[in-house]
């Protein structure tokens, strides 16, 4: 078992994410996370989904992907270099002497304060998800006041691409 | 210039375009226009059946028998959803249909509007593909993108939504009907990788103890006769699944039955102790398998699927080959071809000779022959029902099933000359299937026999139709394995909860199917005894009866079993093989 990344090419049609969200749920995968925005060619969503599971089951997910009449083209991001990156906003409770602890905590994490107010900094965060995970503990669990996640983005390193 | 039309006359003028004959339906609100449609025009007949469930069989049965697509039409809501079932039949065996079903005013999508479903999602997990039409200008591409997709690659059921408004008679646009389509994101695979060609040819004349697993996709792809030239010219066992059955002659020496768990002894313990299976378009159903664990411990495994996603997916195989089942089957002959030229006979045709003697060794000890035990009372058994059937239609029946017992019985007792004969639900399992697949059948061939073998339950789950088969003048012959019970259910019952029979028998309720084909105008024998078994088919069958349908309820003893039957958990050669023997202590290799 290991997590995996998936990166989606996907017609841009209505209905077209329902099915590939359906696929996950009716063969019992799990979607961790899960992305979706248009390309540069408005034809084409990409979707970044992770998952977890073996080798051969990363497989069938695939094929079962490439099965539907909708998807253009399917790639397993972990099978060569790639760059994942997440996004993650953190409303702190941020009052008194931890005031001061947050931001030190944020600014070694390399965190951005994008919204202040008397009792809460909102701190937004990039990175690999094992990065946001640590912020996450790094902080005092009593302090978080919400979490917002993307999901993972992914894009192979090099010359590899995925295009219609 | 192309022509105006409303969306209504262009959906029907795109099926003329597609050639369509039959269009099964059943009328509503929401595709009134459709029908408004229909009316005005004869090339495409429209067959009213009475539930919408059945059109989708009849449509079903048709494309099975054909190979062509059926095609159905119902309305929104209820229509749409009674034609679910058998979208899901023919999504589980891959037979091309294309379901158009209204839908309520674009508008009034989304606010629970009278006989409002969403079908696309009500069906998303059924159909190969589905579309909701956003706008009358859309209708010919759409249909012609739906009639691709369903017939080409793996085939299956296509869905098209037409919110009623995209019909509006008074709304018209241009119509022009694509030549063709091509889509970025679909393409099936179509001939086989060259480099595992070879290798599958190399395997396949080195093999000492081979044997060919064939499914549907040999039926559907109508590479019988490719699969048996293949067969003859390696010399090695065929067995084919229940969904293949006729693609390799049920009558050929070289075939030793359908494997699986009603499969015959000798091909289960075939599987079991192969060194090489050459399985094509076939998917290691569970119902083939048993326990995927201990399946077939000593064989690589070559596996030709049009569907990559069938590949692997239950057993990991060797040789894997995405491609049509006929372009891989014709090249891998005339590699086989060229390999075994020059030589008397093939490297592991020595092996093979011991090979053969084993499974006839088999078949001599548990062959069907033998786990049948005709009575002395005169007690009709169901497998003797499915023999006077054989005879009678001298085997050139197209036979759909029901299911259960009786279904079973077919499979194994009826020899298909070839495929498209034998129409049944495999994948789903659909009670009711049997007689709207045969309209179907009696649809595409008004001269052919065909005989829809039933079972009472399954039966009353869709006799509604009998009416239609008087409407349309259809010459059925429906042939009723009648135990009084739900047989198949009551056998599980027997073997693994000690004969506790929780709803599984109305013996005293059953209706006399006799009086009630005969209200429906039909004719209706009814027979118990064997003595009256083959004079009875005979007349069903007869040219006197010929434009009749004729209903044979044949009283079989309640209590027999299907055997052989898979030892759940086992490995394949694991059978009960009757109600006291198992496979386990016969073990020979
Ligand atoms: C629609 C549907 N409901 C339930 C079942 C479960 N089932 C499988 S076989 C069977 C009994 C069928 O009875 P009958 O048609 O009389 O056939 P027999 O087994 O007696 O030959 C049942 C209930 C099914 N396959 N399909
Ligand atoms: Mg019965």
């Amino acid at each position: 078992m290991s997590r995996r990344v998936l990166a989606v090419l996907l017609e841009n049609e209505p209905g077209a994410l329902s099915r590939v969200v359906g696929l996950f749920a009716q063969r019992n995968y799990n979607i961790e996370t899960l992305t979706v925005a248009p390309t540069e060619d408005a034809t084409l969503s990409r979707v970044t989904l992770s998952t977890d599971g073996s080798d051969e089951k990363i497989e069938q997910i695939t094929k079962h992907l490439n099965r539907l009449v909708d998807v253009v083209k399917v790639l397993d991001l972990h099978e060569a270099a790639c760059v994942e990156r997440e996004l993650m906003f953190v409303k702190i409770n941020a009052q008194g002497p931890d005031r001061a602890e947050v931001k030190r905590t944020c600014d070694i994490f390399r965190g951005q304060i994008v919204d202040v107010t008397a009792t809460a900094y909102t701190v937004q965060l990039t990175g690999e998800s094992r990065k946001l995970d640590a912020f996450i503990r790094a902080l005092d669990r009593s302090a978080i006041i919400e979490v917002v996640r993307s999901g993972v983005s992914g894009i192979s390193r090099g010359e590899k691409v995925l295009s219609a | 210039m192309s022509e105006t039309l409303s969306g209504a006359d262009m959906l029907v003028r795109a099926l003329q375009d597609e050639g369509v004959e039959y269009l099964f339906g059943y009328p509503g609100g929401a595709a009134l226009h459709i029908y408004d449609a229909i009316f005005k025009q004869q090339k495409v007949e429209h067959i009213l059946v009475r539930h919408e469930q059945a059109a989708t069989h009849m449509a079903d049965g048709y494309a099975r028998a054909t190979g062509k697509p059926g095609v159905v039409l119902v309305t929104s809501g209820p229509g749409a959803t009674n034609a679910i079932t058998g979208i899901a039949t023919a999504y589980m065996d891959s037979t091309p249909l294309i379901v158009i079903s209204g839908q309520v005013p674009t508008s009034q999508i989304g606010t629970d509007a009278f006989q409002e479903t969403d079908m696309v999602g009500v069906s998303r997990p059924v159909v190969k593909h589905s579309f909701l039409i956003r706008d009358c200008a859309e209708i010919p591409r759409t249909i012609k993108t739906a009639f691709h997709l369903a017939t080409t690659g793996r085939p299956g059921p296509v869905v098209i939504d037409v919110p009623k408004d995209t019909t509006d008679p008074d709304i018209t646009a241009p119509y022009d009907y694509p030549e063709s389509i091509r889509l970025r994101s679909y393409k099936p695979a179509k001939r086989g990788n060259g480099r595992q060609l070879r290798k599958a040819a190399k395997a396949l004349v080195e093999a000492e103890r081979p044997i060919i697993y064939s499914g549907g996709g040999v039926v559907q792809g109508d590479a019988g006769p490719a699969l048996t030239r293949l067969a003859h010219r390696l010399g090695a066992p065929v067995t084919n699944t229940l969904m293949g059955l006729g693609a390799f002659p049920g009558d050929d020496p070289q075939f030793i039955g359908m494997l699986g768990m009603h499969g015959t002894y000798e091909a289960n313990m075939a599987m079991h102790h192969a060194d090489l299976i050459f399985a094509v378009g076939a998917r290691f159903d569970d119902r083939v398998t048993n326990n995927p664990d201990k399946f077939c411990p000593d064989a690589r495994i070559i596996h030709v699927d049009v569907d990559p996603t069938s590949i692997s997916k239950i057993i990991s195989a060797d040789i894997p080959i995405v491609g049509d089942a006929l372009s891989v089957l014709e090249e891998l002959d005339a590699l086989l071809e060229t390999e075994l030229a020059g030589h008397s006979e093939r490297p592991g045709a020595a092996a093979s000779k011991a090979w053969w003697g084993q499974i006839c060794e088999w078949r001599d000890a548990y062959g069907l022959d033998h786990v049948m035990k005709p009575r002395e009372d005169g007690v009709i058994l169901p497998q003797q029902v499915i023999q006077s059937l054989y005879r009678a239609t001298k085997g050139n029946a197209y036979v759909t099933s029901d299911v259960g017992q009786h279904q079973m019985f077919a499979a194994q007792y009826y020899k298909f000359p070839e495929g498209r004969r034998w129409i049944n639900s495999g994948g789903l399992g659909t009670m009711g299937f049997g007689l709207p697949a045969a309209m179907g059948v009696q649809f595409a061939y008004p001269q052919a026999t065909v005989a829809c073998v039933t079972g009472e339950g399954s039966f009353m789950m869709n006799m509604q139709e009998l009416s239609t088969c008087l409407q349309y003048g259809l010459p059925i012959k429906i042939v009723c394995v009648n135990n009084q019970a739900l047989g198949m259910v009551k056998q599980w019952q027997d073997m693994q909860y000690s004969g506790r029979h929780s709803e599984s028998t109305y013996s005293d309720s059953l209706p006399d199917f006799k009086t009630l084909v005969e209200a429906f105008g039909h004719v209706g024998f009814r027979i118990d005894h064997t003595s009256d078994l083959d004079a009875a088919m005979d007349e069903a069958f007869s040219a006197k009866l010929k434009d009749k349908v004729v209903f044979v309820d044949v009283w079989v003893d309640p209590d027999e079993h299907v055997y052989p039957m898979a030892i759940k958990g086992g490995s394949m050669r694991d059978m009960y093989l009757n109600k006291i023997t198992t496979s386990q202590q016969g073990d020979y290799m």
